[in-house]
């Protein structure tokens, strides 16, 4: 049972981390229709801004203060790179883009270093948040913060006693990713700005000659969506690790969470990133192969077929590369994505 | 007449030398591919430096055959298609000595290009010397007469780990997690197989492989190693799959033992910190803690680099390279090789042999434990405060495997 516990609280803290980066670049895409390749860049950019800032000033003001920085990279490269290209097209955007990301990761390399750098959650955050202490004859209770050896020690050797914490860093993860889903929500449909924004999209013409900025308004969403990177970066930067390959390894996952949630649905972003989160995560607990499962359905598989690696691989093997099966799934069936409203 | 000059030339750099030295003040230029960068660049760039730092020690007077040591680094990014460019380079630059050991699946790739080289390119031959890549293929099925390994391999490695299992009556379920290549798939194999037979009644509870420096977070693995009720995981990790899988490992409660081929590699140390403490054990063919001019060394290293120094293999390649050549009396990889093939040296600790059979070195093997460092055991990697101890080591005949190599010589 606590297996459960963890490991659903393990895949929704994960999946929350891919909403923060995904929702600046559903944001980005949604507003302005620029799909935006340096995305997972800029998440890079917060980590390692993140951890400058907080060895300056301290973990807390770098939380505010290095998304803030970042985004003010990004309306900067919105206000004199994308904004020249945008008259062409889309596919110029996205290759300046796409050339920004291998711009980034050349200057975090000459600026940092090659090599991971150590940044340190701070003390609050080191430790467990609570405990899930589970016990062979009292059974299952939790416990704030860590519990005492006493507690997972049982005093009887035949009753067993299994403590399993669940760091705060993941813990923090997840609360400030709820937060940031809800007041991006209330700013878009609550908000003036939202209502500005959300016309400006679709009827730009209307928004001008209402004496509304549009291209600045692009410029502050853009600036807005990369700020939001940031403060993923600077989270996901501090529980797992910081170093100059972190963009490349999230850049293809936050993709398959924009297509299978729809481009451009922040909801379906939302539900797309738990989706992948917590089936990445169970995935890793299921040995089960295409051999054991037919030798479970009662198919005899010669001896031949079952020596065969393909057969053999389980699904714990495959489990970082389900979210593109899934994504290759959805393009074929559901091309607008879970909640997308787009046409593919 | 090209044949006449070239034996007058030769005739004369003779006579002017006149001694029998052929080879001395000669350069050896040698080149070390490895990755310098991604997840697992900080080893390779710790060990570069070993190898200039011992390059210098053991140039001109610091080898028998009095020559100058040269080496430069090529990053292959861990990866076997990039490593295999970087070895065309190497010897377009005019290394005769290619020198590589993170991540078998790049040795393997290697030690094949190297033999299709060697056998076209008569009197250019490179010699192979194999650092860390611990494969047990390399030395066996896959055996080449210019691969040199001067690391134990996972079968000897897990001899030792196997032979010290035996007296810890307190292990009883076992979880086996590697990474999804040769090398992790080999230390699945050869634990089972070894524990099969020394410690029948040890159960394994689970085993998985997952991708080579791919994976950030381990708390999944760390749920289902608890879940399985293990209480010893056995892992070939390195670099940061193993201190990610450790930091999971104290972060998500798990209490186990772990046993470990590269605890004290960069990195790692930091990762386990305090914690750790007399539950994860290594074994290797040195530690940090050897003593004599071992430590004289690592004290200088650290002084001069801000880094541990753990590659202990750097040093055995100097040693045996030096002897050979002197033996040989000549630079050249085809006459080395041959001095190479069951050379003996004394090493740091004790005397190592390059097994002629199959080009591996038989050497002591050690188990060390994760404890705080002490007076008894100073060396304390990465500033932690704690140090890997030795508890018990295994002299060359006990880890020495049989080898199934069927090596094709040159005529």
């Amino acid at each position: 049972m606590e297996f459960l516990i963890i490991s659903l609280l393990n895949g929704l803290s994960y999946g929350l981390l891919l909403f923060m980066l995904s929702s600046g670049l559903t944001l980005i895409f949604s507003m302005m229709g620029v799909l935006n390749f340096a995305h997972a860049s800029f998440y890079m950019l917060g980590a390692y801004i993140g951890y400058s800032t907080s060895r300056l000033i301290g973990f807390w003001p770098a939380v505010f203060i290095a998304p803030l920085l970042v985004g003010v990279l990004g309306a900067l490269f919105e206000r004199t790179f994308l904004r020249k290209v945008h008259k062409y097209g889309h596919v110029p955007e996205l290759l300046i883009t796409f050339g920004l990301s291998y711009v980034v990761v050349e200057v975090v390399q000459l600026v940092w270093g090659r090599l991971a750098v150590e940044f340190r959650p701070p003390e609050l955050l080191q430790g467990p948040a609570f405990t899930l202490v589970n016990h062979a004859v009292n059974g299952l209770s939790v416990l704030w913060g860590a519990a005492p050896a006493s507690l997972c020690n049982a005093a009887d050797a035949a009753v067993r006693v299994v403590c399993s914490p669940f760091p705060a860093t993941r813990g923090f993860m997840m609360l400030i990713a709820l937060v940031m889903l809800l007041s991006v929500w209330l700013l878009l449909t609550r908000s003036r700005i939202g209502l500005v924004i959300q016309a400006a999209l679709t009827h730009p013409e209307a928004v001008e000659s209402l004496g509304h900025n549009v291209p600045r308004v692009f410029m502050l969403v853009f600036g807005a969506g990369t700020a939001l990177a940031g403060l993923a970066g600077v989270i996901g930067g501090s529980t797992f690790l910081t170093e100059p390959s972190m963009a490349a390894t999230v850049g293809s996952v936050i993709f398959v969470v924009v297509v299978v949630g729809g481009l451009g649905s922040l909801s379906g972003a939302f539900l797309a990133s738990l989706l992948i989160g917590v089936v990445q995560t169970f995935a890793v607990a299921f040995d089960y192969s295409i051999g054991s499962l037919a030798a479970q359905v009662g198919i005899p598989l010669g001896s031949a077929v079952q020596g065969n690696s393909l057969v053999k691989m389980t699904l714990s093997q495959v489990a970082p590369i389900l979210p593109y099966l899934l994504l290759v799934l959805i393009l074929i069936f559901r091309p607008k994505g879970l909640l997308g409203t787009r046409e593919g | 007449m090209k044949f006449a000059l070239k034996a007058l030339v030769a005739a004369a750099v003779l006579a002017a030398t006149g001694t029998s030295f052929a080879q001395k003040g000669e350069t050896v230029k040698m080149v070390r591919i490895d990755p310098l960068t991604g997840l697992l660049g900080p080893v390779g760039v710790s060990q570069g430096k070993g190898y200039q730092f011992f390059a210098e020690k053991f140039s001109g007077a610091g080898n028998p055959a009095g020559v100058k040591f040269e080496v430069t680094l090529i990053d292959n990014k861990l990866s076997p298609a990039e490593s295999l460019n970087a070895l065309k380079a190497a010897i377009d630059q005019g290394a005769r000595y290619i020198i590589q050991g993170n991540g078998s699946s790049v040795a393997l790739a290697l030690v094949d290009a190297i033999n299709k080289h060697n056998e076209r390119n008569p009197g250019k031959e490179v010699l192979y010397l194999n650092d860390a890549a611990v494969d047990p293929d390399l030395t066996n099925s896959k055996c080449s007469y210019w691969h040199f390994r001067f690391d134990a391999d996972t079968s000897m490695k897990m001899e030792a780990m196997s032979s010290f299992m035996v007296d810890q009556k307190d292990i009883k379920n076992v979880y086996i997690l590697g990474q999804n290549y040769s090398h992790g798939v080999q230390v699945a194999k050869y634990a089972k197989e070894t524990l099969a037979r020394k410690r029948p009644d040890i159960k394994i509870v689970g085993e998985d492989l997952h991708p080579l420096a791919q994976v950030r977070d381990f708390a999944p693995y760390i749920a289902k190693i608890k879940a399985s009720g293990a209480d010893t995981v056995i892992t070939g990790n390195w670099g940061s799959d193993l201190s990610l899988l450790i930091k999971a490992a104290n972060e998500g409660g798990f209490n186990g033992k772990f046993f470990t081929y590269y605890a004290g590699v960069t990195g790692t140390p930091s990762s386990l910190g305090q914690n750790g403490a007399g539950r994860v054990y290594q074994v290797a063919y040195s530690h940090y803690n050897m003593g004599g001019q071992m430590d004289k060394w690592m004290a200088e290293f650290k002084q001069k680099y801000n880094d541990d120094f753990y590659t202990g293999s750097t040093i055995r390649i100097f040693e045996t390279l030096g002897a050979a050549m002197a033996q040989a009396k000549s630079t050249d990889p085809v006459k080395v090789a041959a001095a190479l093939e069951g050379i003996k040296v004394k090493s740091f600790n004790g005397e190592v042999e390059m097994r002629k059979a199959d080009h591996q070195l038989q050497q002591p093997l050690y188990i060390s434990v994760w404890q705080k460092a002490d007076k008894k055991y100073p060396y304390s990697p990465e500033n932690t405060g704690m140090t890997l101890a030795p508890v018990k080591e295994f002299p060359n005949y006990v880890s020495s495997t049989p080898t199934s190599c069927q090596m094709k010589r040159p005529s």
